[in-house]
Parts: C-alpha cells; sequence; structure tokens
C-alpha cells in the first residue's frame, strides 16, 4: 500500500470516477535503436523483467520467431507465458537482455514505437473496442496508417467472412470467437511485420478454437511470422515449427513442435502423459 | 378556458426560457461527461473553467466597445468569443500540463483527480475574483428583443405577450451548431473515432498506435470550448457572477448524471430534463392555470410549488432519485 500511493484505495465510487478502460501500461520515454544484423527476425534474448519495482518474473528467457513460421509458448499457469511477451513489446522493465526485430535493437522503444515499426499484438483480454463498430475497430487498427487500407480491410473480410456481415454491430456484442477474429483482424489491418497472440483461443469452443487456429496458419501462410502464447499446448505445438516451454520465467524446453511433442518429459509434465 | 393565451404564457415564462437554459447546461454536461468519458474523471472545476473563459470573452467585449466594434443588432460579445476560447484553451492545456499529466502518468486513480480537480476549481475561482471581481458584470449589447412582449401583443391582438430574447435566440442556435459539430466530429472524423477508442480501451489504443497525450489535448480543447461557450451564452442571457458559475456545477452534473455521464446524447437530454425541471417547479403557474381552469376553480394563490431560491435544491433531489433508481441514466452511460 505505501510504496503505491496512487493505488485503488476509496476507488470504487463510478459516480465521480471512470476506472473502466483506465490503461496499465506506464508511459515510458523511448529510446534509440541501433543494428545488430543476423539472429531470428523477432527475438527476446536472454530477458530478465519485472514490472516497476518489483521482483523479477523473466529469469534469462529467450523467445523467437523467424520468417514464414509460428513460434508457441507453452507452460504451466503462472509461468511468466504473457509476461514473455509482454516484455517482447516492451511493457515491462527489461533489466538484462535485448529484443531484436528485423536486424535492430529495439529494447529501449516504447510499445507505440514498436507497433509503428511492425510489431502488431493481440492481448490476452479486453482486445477489442466494445462499444465501437467492428468496422471502426478496424480502422482504429490502421489508425497509423496514413496510405488507402481498404484493400487491407477487405483481406480482412476475406479472411473472417462473419466481420464482414457483422461489420456495423457493436463488437461487444459478438460472441467469444467473433470478438478474438476482431481482435486479430484489428492487429492486422496496421499490416504488422510480427503478430504476437496472447492466447487467442481463450475461452472459445473447442470447434471455434479448432477454425481460429486454421485461420492463424493461413495468416502464417501470408508471411507474417507469429509468435503465441497458447494454453491448449498440444493443439498449439502441433501447428507450431518452434515450441518454447516456460516454466517459473525461464526456458524449461525448446525445439520443434513436433520435437517437443515426441519429448517423453514434457509429454508427462505439461501435456497430460 | 382560453388554451391559446395560456399556451402563449406558458411560452412566455416556461417553454423557451427553459429549451434557453436547457440548452446552456447541456453545452455544459457535454464538457463534463467529455472529461468524464476520456479523461476518466468528474471534472469539478468545470463551473470556473466556464467563468474563466467567459471572463476572458467579457475582458475581449470591453476591448472591443471601447475600440467602437461591434456587430450591429447581435452582442459584440459573439466576436469575442473565439478569443475568449483561445485563452481558455491555453488555460486548461497548461493547467493538463502541470497538474493533471503528473497523476495521469502514474496511471493515478480517478478518485484522486476528481480531488485534485476540485484544488484546480479553487485556484481559477480564485484567479476570476482577482481579476473581474467578486460582482455582477454586465457585457450584452446590441439588440434586447428579437421580439418584445409589446410588439407581440400589438401584432396578434391577445392578451398574454410573448418576448423572444436575442440572447435566447443566440443560445439555441449555437447550441444546435455546436451539438452536431461535436457529433459529426465524434462520429465521423478519425480523431474523434481515436477519442471514442482511447475511452473504451486505453492500453489497445496505445497498441493501435493511438497516441495517448494527443486525444487528451484534443479532449481538452474540446472541452475549453464549450466551456466557454456556455459560460458566456449564460452570461448574456443571465448575467455574469463567479459565485454563479460555481453553482452550476450543481445542475450541469445533474444533468451530466441523469443522461448517464459518458454519454453525450444523454447530456444533452439531462440538460433539458434539469432545466425544465427548475423551471416548472419554481414558476408560478396562477397565470396559465387562470386560463386554463374553468370558471370559478381559478386558483387564488400563487400555485408555485417551490422558490427559486430552492432551484439548486430540485437539481440535487432529480440527481439522488437517478443515482438511486438508474444510476447509469437516461441513456446507459458508464458509471456504475
Amino acid at each position: 500500500m505505501s510504496n503505491d500511493p496512487y493505488g485503488d484505495r476509496g476507488n470504487k465510487d463510478w459516480s465521480v470516477g471512470n476506472a473502466k478502460g483506465q490503461g496499465s501500461i506506464m508511459p515510458k520515454a523511448s529510446g534509440k535503436t541501433h543494428p545488430a544484423p543476423g539472429g531470428p527476425f523477432l527475438i527476446g534474448d536472454g530477458m530478465t523483467a519485472g514490472y516497476g519495482n518489483g521482483p523479477d518474473i523473466l529469469h534469462d528467457c529467450t523467445i523467437a520467431v523467424d520468417r514464414g513460421e509460428i513460434a508457441v509458448i507453452v507452460g504451466p499457469n503462472g509461468a511468466g507465458k504473457s509476461t514473455g511477451m509482454k516484455a517482447v513489446f516492451g511493457m515491462l522493465d527489461m533489466r538484462k537482455g535485448h529484443v531484436r526485430l528485423d536486424g535492430e535493437d529495439i529494447t529501449e522503444l516504447s510499445p507505440q514505437d514498436r507497433v509503428a515499426k511492425g510489431m502488431g499484438f493481440v492481448p490476452q483480454t479486453s482486445n477489442i473496442f466494445t462499444s465501437m463498430s467492428v468496422e471502426e475497430n478496424l480502422e482504429m487498427g490502421a489508425f497509423i496508417r496514413r496510405d488507402d487500407f481498404r484493400d487491407t480491410m477487405t483481406q480482412v473480410y476475406d479472411l473472417f467472412p462473419i466481420l464482414k456481415e457483422k461489420r456495423h454491430q457493436a463488437a461487444g456484442e459478438l460472441s467469444g470467437g467473433q470478438r478474438q477474429q476482431v481482435a486479430v483482424g484489428r492487429a492486422l489491418m496496421t499490416q504488422p511485420k510480427v503478430l504476437m497472440l496472447d492466447e487467442p483461443t481463450a475461452g472459445v469452443s473447442p470447434i471455434v478454437m479448432d477454425e481460429l487456429f486454421d485461420r492463424i496458419i493461413e495468416v502464417a501462410r501470408t508471411g507474417i511470422p507469429i509468435l503465441m502464447v497458447e494454453q491448449n499446448a498440444r493443439q498449439a505445438l502441433e501447428i507450431a515449427d518452434k515450441g518454447y516451454v516456460l516454466v517459473q520465467g525461464a526456458n524449461a524446453f525448446t525445439g520443434t513442435g513436433k520435437e517437443l511433442l515426441a519429448d517423453p518429459e514434457v509429454r508427462k509434465s505439461f501435456l497430460g502423459g | 378556458m382560453d388554451l391559446l393565451n395560456a399556451f402563449i404564457a406558458l411560452s412566455n415564462y416556461v417553454l423557451i426560457p427553459g429549451i434557453a437554459y436547457g440548452s446552456q447546461l447541456a453545452l455544459g454536461a457535454l464538457g463534463v461527461t467529455l472529461v468524464y468519458g476520456i479523461l476518466r474523471f468528474s471534472n469539478f472545476a468545470h463551473g470556473d473553467t466556464m467563468a474563466m473563459g467567459t471572463m476572458a470573452t467579457i475582458l475581449m467585449t470591453w476591448l472591443f466597445q471601447s475600440m467602437g466594434l461591434s456587430l450591429g443588432v447581435l452582442p459584440t460579445a459573439l466576436l469575442a468569443l473565439p478569443f475568449g476560447i483561445a485563452f481558455t484553451m491555453l488555460l486548461v492545456l497548461g493547467t493538463d500540463k502541470v497538474v493533471y499529466k503528473f497523476y495521469r502518468e502514474q496511471k493515478a486513480k480517478p478518485v484522486i483527480l476528481v480531488i485534485v480537480s476540485l484544488g484546480v476549481t479553487f485556484i481559477y475561482n480564485g484567479i476570476t475574483r482577482f481579476i473581474i471581481g467578486a460582482d455582477d458584470q454586465n457585457f450584452l449589447d446590441g439588440q434586447r428583443f428579437i421580439m418584445s412582449a409589446r410588439d407581440f401583443k400589438e401584432m396578434t391582438g391577445l392578451r398574454e405577450g410573448l418576448a423572444f430574447k436575442t440572447t435566447q435566440g443566440i443560445t439555441i442556435v449555437t447550441a444546435i451548431i455546436v451539438v452536431a459539430l461535436l457529433f459529426w466530429f465524434l462520429n465521423k472524423t478519425r480523431a474523434g473515432k481515436s477519442m471514442r477508442a482511447y475511452s473504451d480501451n486505453e492500453d489497445l489504443a496505445l497498441l493501435s498506435g493511438i497516441n495517448p497525450e494527443r486525444v487528451v489535448m484534443i479532449t481538452w480543447m474540446i472541452v475549453a470550448a464549450l466551456a466557454t461557450i456556455a459560460g458566456t451564452l449564460y452570461g448574456l442571457d443571465k448575467s455574469f457572477k463567479p459565485f454563479t458559475y460555481f453553482q452550476l456545477l450543481l445542475p450541469i452534473f445533474a444533468a451530466a448524471i441523469v443522461g448517464g455521464l459518458g454519454s453525450p446524447v444523454g447530456a444533452i437530454a439531462g440538460g433539458f430534463v434539469i432545466a425544465f425541471s427548475e423551471v416548472t417547479i419554481t414558476y408560478a403557474w396562477k397565470k396559465v392555470l387562470g386560463y386554463v381552469m374553468p370558471e370559478g376553480l381559478q386558483p387564488d394563490g400563487l400555485v408555485q410549488l417551490m422558490s427559486t431560491d430552492y432551484k439548486f435544491a430540485v437539481s440535487f433531489v432529480i440527481l439522488l432519485i437517478v443515482l438511486l433508481i438508474k444510476p447509469t441514466g437516461l441513456f446507459k452511460g458508464k458509471s456504475v
């Protein structure tokens, strides 16, 4: 309490304050990038990170994805999967390690500037503008673009036909699976060079989940590398080119999706035998 | 029974003043609701922002009057209004930079910003009184009436007169234009949509490349314009006194909450609900009832439900009822 003077105390009265939708990403001054050629397309290399003055959550953790690949991060609850993604996106305080994108060290960049550099991120929750229409959601995704983005919107509608049907409906009125499609569609509108998905199938039915995985593979086939966190480890590893098993904020196992699925220890500990 | 005269009397004392006052409240409530929706706190300094903006407009008006500039039949204040708006924009942007930005960067909870805005209120209030004094100021010039009660009587031959003040006409026309512009801006333009996106989900707006500080800046500028316009219209229509503007905070917040905090349509509806409640409850109905009631049943007393001194009690009671029964307001706002 004492180390957080601007905390949550006495803040339940919505008739004076509107905490809904308030951000959690702390504003951060953006630093410079410098060239760092070689290595994978996107890599969070040896990341040790935590929030503010809090303890380290990640310990020398490395996550990477290369062109044309799907990389999947799996692991038990609280393993730091989402935290790892956020660290790569600059939402944590990095104490050690580097993030490199396309031959450039971007460790010092703020999250906004990473978006401008071509990183697309779909958070696990609150990943759509619920009060805005589907089409407005996509428009907001294309906010940084000054060119004509109608082509990209058509592509997104081709990928997710249901969104075209519901484009004038408020995104908050859609079903869970449709919301996730809006979320992914919004991120695609920037024409990202790499797409990061934090549990895209959280809270959707198994049938919808299969469909979402199919769509994600389709996106990957267009050449966009995808880095995602997934709770459904088995299915995710089946489509993964590269898999990372995290335990307590550190890399436990790394390999191709098939290798990890075949690894007896990974099977026993994380895939239920 | 004389329904025509009854209607004219009703228009003269209730409908027209109610619509004008409602428009002023609606413009004020729109500013409050925008700050609540986008900057996420109830801005108690809104009444005094209105006072500061009106003060700047008045000073410019006096300058223009001394230079001999005028708009003919229209009040000179309309000419000074853009300068007042520009001053208020600088004022609130300066305040944001010095005060609110610090708390925003800490991600301070809204309730803290509410109290901070209360501090800003007192500072604004003090500055206003220091510069222009605590007394009533008159800055209205130009033609007083579009139609005076006597002209109307001569024209129609009715017993009741219908006066339509220039300031009432200006208030209504300005309010319509401003509201139309605001809705167009919020729903059709890129900047307006980015404001709605930021209001909906700050983090996702950031991840979409929307610059939060820019959204905040645009919001403050719109709020400054709304506050100055509302304040100047109120000052023209009634009179300017710093303390009255501080008191206006209550009906303005009541309007915003009745309509649903965070909902611009609600702010407008709420403004009219509050205005008409105040006017109808404090109006002495003797005259109108005298025309409507059958012979012999006409009232002897004033039939005034409440003295005008208690008009703020009306908004307060409505506010309480809404918060108890339908806290989200008429148009589903964001509160609760």
